[in-house]
């Protein structure tokens, strides 16, 4: 096949978007709509980094945090929780091996983060609306640097983005639970009791196994979605109270912004903001890196009880780990300093290390394997957390806290390692693992684009957090402009990992596209000939 | 003197020894995970050993830092402490309202600097000529956002904001206000 004929029908015409189910499309959906925001972010990242290099004269302080506002929100919502809603929309039916609760619902989750994470970009884009992912009271109500109106928009936008995930919640509980049309009835409670983890528990203890009513993976994301709801909740509350003061101002009135206590408010808002981070993150990448090990190696996962109680105790740990945001807060009561700050956020090395030693110990028992692209992205985002969690760590403590906090440290070594390589190269083994069975057989275009891509993205991320990190220790802040190249070595060399950051994800993309071809990639987004629930064609 | 250049120096060398290591062990895990031979199941008694040693490392790393960096004791047991000098400094529009034109203090005093916030949040950082960072703390407004400090050796040294609070923060540099002398 030419060039031309595989770019517009995919390698060896192998993917048939009519031959899709439903569900397929849907999924296929939610994952090209997260590769596209992926895509957004990578582009501003690279923006940013280019300007911590040189100012770009073209690029006013204004729009620069309005990039660096959008950045995170787009890469968290509009990227990884489309990529990872799509996915456990179709995982728990077929590890359940039942239908979805609701194809509306998912179709719905599907628009709302799609638009909603558009709106507030947009919205960040055109009125400069830049209080940073963070809202530190009453940052996001100061209409003396930002427009309310366009705030309201903002704001509207990660509504969207969390009444979407709302939807997603109630789906994947109801699929879980509930009794499809023709089956026997279903055990709802025990159901409900397996999927937190609560009969693991038990079983640690208990002399007499009680016999797991649906499979860890299945109870990870159940696990992570309790934290996705309590943080929709606290998004939304806040989200509301920003807009009452947006709404007054654009009438005409100024509400006293000290009617909200900015220590109060900062301990809610780190609370649910931390769910994201330290908790449906961490369990759902566990969940996933199960997952993995389990359909890469065949064999039942290692100390599969422990792994189920280390998920509930993961869940609970991420109630109570905020402080250590607060660490620098000199009113933040110190016991909640030491205790959540310190110590609880401690247990994520224990929580993490465990699901960390449990997938490598799987793999062993089912040496030699094949090392596949989804292996290989497992290797990496397993050495991403690795790295990663141990920086965090060292920063949630009071000593260090003290010279690291807002520095470059937290964002490089810290946040950028767990996400890109951590979090992405994890997402990146899922997708590499599901592609044949969402696209019914499409072979993938090109091996060696594949082994690029890995290559480029494990140097390009451990590289980029690692110039940073460097950064920070010299002293680097996080959320200013240096205008005289005071860390022009670090950020150039940052810059150049981030641009293979770039480079690598181009190399996917077109990898991709040319596996499904420029009219598979269309058919994605027509309606299906098929309207049941069948996750995978019958006669597959 | 212990101070936070010293620190960091210990935490980069710290990290940068664990890096090399679980990346090496990545490697390593690599090759013998696809390599041929028999499959073997793990030990659990592997496993556990491994929980006490993270068990271990999560809660020591907070006892070395407590004994061994000058500020964390002081920092915890701040309210039984007696400042020997203090600063009230005021942020109100983006500006810092330091109480004179230089905060000068002696090595070896007790300092507390007591930054309070009439609009939104801030921080407060003291840095080094060379833009390394000596301490910051975060000022809330309607709270009191006080730290104490002991310099170690002489020096001057610049205010900054560290935490962004609008475009119009990143102006919020006091050059070379604060000055420590040698004790009389």
């Amino acid at each position: 096949m030419s060039f031309i004929q595989t770019l517009i029908s995919g390698e060896q015409k192998l993917f048939k978007s009519d031959s899709l189910t439903q569900m397929q499309k849907i999924t296929l959906r939610f994952v090209v709509m997260g590769l596209v925001y992926y895509g957004f972010v990578v582009i501003e990242g690279m923006i940013m980094r280019i300007y911590q290099v040189q100012v770009i004269a073209s690029i006013g302080a204004d729009q620069y945090f309005a990039i660096l506002t959008a950045h995170p929100l787009v890469g968290i919502f509009g990227s990884t929780y489309l990529i990872v809603f799509g996915a456990f929309l179709f995982l728990v039916p077929f590890l359940m091996k039942k239908p979805i609760w609701s194809i509306k619902l998912a179709n719905w989750t599907f628009l709302l983060i799609a638009i909603g994470t558009f709106v507030f970009w947009a919205a960040g884009f055109v009125s400069h609306y830049a209080p940073l992912y963070t809202l530190y009271w009453p940052l996001p109500a100061d209409f003396s640097q930002f427009s309310p109106i366009g705030g309201a928009v903002f704001i509207t936008g990660i509504a969207l983005v969390m009444v979407g995930t709302v939807f997603f919640v109630i789906n994947i509980f109801k699929t879980i639970m509930y009794t499809p049309e023709g089956w026997d009835k279903q055990p709802s409670k025990k159901l409900i009791k397996s999927a937190l983890g609560i009969d693991g528990f038990y079983n640690i203890f208990a002399k007499k196994e009680k016999k797991h009513l649906v499979s860890l993976p299945v109870a990870a994301i159940a696990r992570g979605t309790v934290d996705v709801a309590l943080n929709a909740g606290i998004i939304l509350f806040t989200g509301v109270l920003i807009l009452v003061y947006m709404v007054a101002a654009i009438f005409g009135h100024s509400l006293e912004h000290s009617a909200v206590d900015a220590l109060l408010y900062k301990n809610w808002f780190w609370w649910g903001l931390d769910l994201i981070a330290d908790g449906l993150v961490l369990i759902f990448v566990a969940g996933t890196w199960y997952l993995l090990a389990t359909l890469i190696t065949g064999k039942k996962l290692f100390m599969q009880n422990i792994a189920r109680a280390a998920l509930l105790v993961e869940l609970i740990v991420s109630w109570t780990v905020w402080s250590h945001h607060l660490l620098s807060d000199q009113a933040q009561p110190a016991i909640l300093k030491i205790v959540s700050g310190e110590l609880v956020t401690a247990f994520e090395l224990i929580t993490q290390g465990l699901a960390f030693f449990i997938v490598l110990a799987t793999l062993w028992s089912a040496r030699p394997l094949k090392m596949t692209a989804p292996l290989k992205f497992l290797l990496g985002g397993l050495l991403g957390f690795a790295l990663a969690v141990p920086a965090g760590i060292m920063q949630a403590d009071i000593g260090l806290n003290r010279i690291l906090h807002n520095t470059q440290w937290i964002i490089g070594p810290h946040v950028h390692v767990a996400i890109l390589v951590g979090l992405s190269m994890t997402l990146y083994s899922a997708i590499y693992f599901l592609f044949p069975i969402l696209t019914n057989g499409a072979k993938l275009y090109s091996n060696k684009l594949t082994n690029f891509h890995f290559w480029t993205h494990l140097v390009g991320g451990i590289g980029m957090g690692a110039f940073m990190g460097m950064a920070g220790l010299k002293g680097m802040l996080r959320r200013t402009i240096y205008f005289d190249g005071e860390y022009n070595l670090y950020m150039i060399l940052a810059a150049i990992c981030g641009a293979l950051l770039l480079i690598s994800f181009l190399a996917f993309f077109f990898n991709i596209a040319m596996s499904v071809g420029l009219k598979g990639v269309i058919g994605i987004f027509t309606p299906p000939t098929k309207k049941n629930k069948d996750l995978v064609p019958a006669e597959a | 003197m212990v101070d936070s250049s010293i620190v960091l120096t210990g935490q980069t060398l710290a990290y940068t020894f664990y890096c090399s290591v679980i990346i090496l062990l990545m490697i390593w895990f690599g090759v013998k995970v696809t390599a041929k031979g028999k499959s073997t199941k793990v030990k659990p008694g592997v496993f556990y050993a491994f929980v006490i040693f993270l068990t271990v490392l999560g809660v020591s790393l907070h006892i070395i830092t407590y004994n061994t960096i000058p500020w964390t004791p002081i920092d915890v047991k701040m309210k039984t402490i007696t400042a020997d000098r203090t600063f009230e400094i005021g942020v109100e529009n983006h500006e810092f309202k330091l109480p004179s034109e230089k905060l000068k203090m002696e090595v070896g005093e007790i300092v507390k600097f007591s930054v309070t916030s009439n609009d939104l949040t801030y921080g407060f950082g003291l840095f080094r000529k060379d833009n390394s960072m000596v301490m910051q703390m975060q000022v809330v407004p309607g709270h009191k956002n006080d730290i104490l400090w002991k310099f170690t050796k002489p020096g001057v040294y610049s205010i900054r904001s560290t935490e962004y609070s609008g475009p119009k923060g990143i102006a919020m540099i006091e050059k070379d206000v604060v000055v420590v002398v040698e004790s009389l």
